[in-house]
């Protein structure tokens, strides 16, 4: 059954268990019918046949014994009286066999009938088929009346009669069962059709609805039709429906509240920060000359006041990721140039070994490519140890060209208790280190630029034991 | 040292920006509304305009607009990063470079003489050349097309004396940003396409099928082949 559904569609199904339905009560009938019209047909013809020849052996004087001339007039005349139905009587006495035919013994009376026609002074009647014909065949025994009741004389008659006319009415019902069966077959397919199409529009209406809600859709209703199991299927549906649009649109907008307030704090920071920070120069610059105490402050002012930008951005940075109001411009690049100038931006081209093969290409935005590498090989030199080794090669994945790049650093490895949340915000692998010299958003800013292009980065400890970070981006771009 | 007109809404940012730039020798005027600015243009006559995106009444796109209306003189935004909008419609009005508050002076005055500073010239190049209809004055830095002599921002200019340097040769757009904006590799390559449309817009005769800027897809720009 499993196979069948799982093979079929529902309509399929549907028209299939209503043709077996009709085709079983169509079937049944039809046998009914035909099992009770053809023992009424037979039953009519045998009843009238037996009864019509004992009414004619009886009227019959039998002189006794009878002898061969006798008997052969009588099985003629008796032949003759069979005008409603044509019969052959053959009579049997002792060794004596005659018949109104020109062969004396017939071959379808069998040795039942005889034994039965001995016993049975009413008469006994039997079907036979012979040769694929049917035949009636009734056996009477003659009786003379000696006072004390009818005894059999020992003649018995039969009368054998061809079975042809009520075998045609037969089979003609059979074939009229047959020609009745195959239209209503057909019929049934009418009723089965709209059926499946009644039960069918409900569920394929409720299929695309469901489909819409998947693709977000959720203001998708169906219309529902009449007060059946569908129709209340689908009023539910556009309950549920209503309710999950209006808490999505709940959390929709408490997202939008959070959001908004924290792109207002980052706002509302950068613009005092923007005055801040153009003036650390004048800060700096002029520590030198101030009391000791003082310069000391003003140069920690000036300090965190560039950390605090960076927080900021960062933060801003984050929040876009969250609002998904950030967009890939995507370029054609040369991998190679690409990373070797991240590296000579920062001057840590004598810092980090490189194995860049030439004439790699891929569709990146270069800037957020520049931010993935720069924050890993940042992370690296800071957390890790030098030699720190940046790889690329290009690879396959699911049939889709990719680009991959390590980051390899010579440090003791990431703590298997820190790897999975080494991409978390503001998570710190050693809770003692309350502040580094990154916002804490670094590694979580990476694997959102790389979500953006559609690519991958997981972190894991090389043989060697240093920390590897692998980024896979899908070479064609999006 | 150059003149600046600094226009800026936050008295913060006013400040400080005014503070650090005069202190490395810049002659320093501020305003805090675009109106104001476009008033002091006049009297003050700057070498270049640092402006504020977001302006009470007159934006900064608007004040931008206005000003290209009448004039070549080179014009900085300053913008926060994200407001990535605003960034594309300010560089379409005719803005030479942007700079992401908060930006620290060091960086404001670096953008300010890139914008500045005239390309380098390749040795032996020198006077005028024609390509087509357009003539090019390398030393005069003017160009003209069919004998009329065209209005170029400076950043049009440069990336057009540095394409048309090298003919038919690819730059992408990483190389141009480093060439003649004098940023890193990996800035707004947005700066390049901004350009390049509004350069197209004054030198070609159809904007839609370029001939003299033309795009190599997956690459980058070049300039011509002309035949």
């Amino acid at each position: 059954m499993k196979l069948i559904s799982a093979r079929f569609g529902l309509r399929t199904r549907l028209i299939a268990a209503f043709l077996f339905v009709a085709a079983v009560s169509a079937a049944t009938t039809a046998t009914l019918t035909y099992r009770e019209a053809r023992s009424a047909i037979l039953q009519q013809a045998q009843d009238t046949a037996v009864a019509q020849f004992r009414d004619r052996v009886s009227a019959r004087g039998i002189d006794l014994p009878p002898d061969r001339l006798g008997l052969r007039d009588m099985c003629l005349a008796l032949a003759r009286d069979g005008k409603a139905r044509p019969w052959t009587v053959f009579a049997e006495y002792g060794s004596l066999r005659v018949s109104s035919s020109d062969r004396p013994t017939s071959t379808v009376i069998t040795p039942a009938l005889r034994a039965a026609s001995q016993e049975n002074s009413h008469g006994s009647f039997q079907r036979v088929v012979k040769d694929g014909k049917p035949w009636l065949t009734v056996g009477m025994p003659t009786l003379f009346n000696r006072g004390d009741g009818r005894q059999p004389t020992g003649l018995v008659l039969y009368a054998v009669m061809p079975l042809a006319t009520e075998e045609a009415n037969v089979a003609a019902m059979v074939s009229a069962a047959r020609d009745g069966a195959l239209p209503a077959l057909l019929i049934a397919l009418v009723p089965a059709l709209l059926a499946a199409r009644s039960v069918l529009r409900p569920v394929r209406d409720l299929r695309r609805a469901a489909a819409g809600i998947g693709r977000g859709e959720l203001h998708t209703r169906i219309a529902v039709r009449g007060s059946d199991e569908l129709a209340g299927l689908a009023r539910t549906f556009n309950e549920s429906s209503t309710k999950l649009e209006e808490s999505v649109e709940e959390l929709r907008r408490a997202e939008e509240r959070a959001r908004r307030f924290a792109s207002d704090v980052s706002h509302e920071l950068r613009t005092p920060l923007a005055g801040m920070l153009a003036v650390t120069e004048v800060l700096d610059e002029d520590a030198a000359g101030l009391r000791p105490d003082t310069a000391a402050a003003v140069r920690l002012i000036s300090t965190e006041t560039g950390k605090l930008a960076t927080l900021v951005e960062d933060l801003m940075e984050i929040s876009r990721f969250d609002a998904g109001a950030v967009d890939l411009h995507s370029d054609e690049v040369d991998v190679a140039e690409t990373i070797r100038k991240t590296l000579q931006a920062r001057h840590w081209e004598h810092r980090v070994r490189t194995e860049l093969p030439c004439g790699v290409r891929a569709v990146l935005d270069p800037r957020r490519f520049d931010v993935v590498i720069a924050n890993l090989v940042g992370n690296a030199l800071r957390h890790g140890a030098e030699p720190v080794t940046v790889r690329v090669r290009s690879g396959w994945r699911d049939g889709a060209p990719r680009l991959v790049t390590e980051v390899e650093d010579s440090g003791p490895g990431i703590d298997a208790a820190v790897l999975p949340h080494i991409f978390d915000r503001f998570y710190k692998a050693d809770a003692a280190r309350t502040r580094s010299t990154g916002s804490g958003l670094g590694l979580a800013i990476t694997r959102e630029n790389v979500r953006l292009h559609g690519g991958t980065v997981h972190a894991a400890n090389g043989p060697a034991g240093g920390a590897v970070f692998t980024v896979e981006l899908p070479l064609e771009g999006e | 040292m150059p003149r600046v007109l600094l226009i800026e809404d936050d008295p913060s940012v006013r400040e400080g920006v005014e503070l650090g730039l005069r202190r490395r020798g810049h002659d320093m005027r501020t305003v805090g509304t675009g109106e104001a600015g476009l008033a002091a243009l006049d009297e003050f006559r700057p070498e270049l305009v640092l402006l504020d995106l977001m302006l009470p009444g007159m934006n900064g796109v608007q004040v931008c607009r206005r000003i290209r209306e009448t004039s070549q003189l080179p014009i900085i935004m300053l913008t926060a990063r994200g407001d990535d909008f605003d960034v594309v419609v300010g560089l379409e009005a005719g803005a030479d470079d942007y700079i992401v508050k908060p930006a620290r002076t060091e960086v404001i005055e670096a953008r300010i003489r890139a914008v500045l500073r005239r390309l380098a010239e390749p040795a032996g190049r020198s006077g005028v050349e024609t390509h087509g209809a357009l003539t090019v004055d390398r030393v005069g830095l003017t160009v003209a097309k069919a004998g009329e002599r065209l209005l170029l921002a400076p950043s049009e200019l440069k990336l057009l004396l540095h394409l048309s340097a090298a003919p038919e040769q690819v730059f992408s757009r990483q190389q141009l940003l480093e060439y003649v904006w004098e940023h890193s590799y990996h800035g707004d390559a947005r700066l390049v396409d901004a350009c390049v449309r509004r350069l197209r817009q004054k030198i070609e005769d159809v904007a839609g099928s370029p001939l003299y800027i033309q795009t190599v897809r997956g690459f980058g720009y070049r300039f011509g082949p002309l035949g």
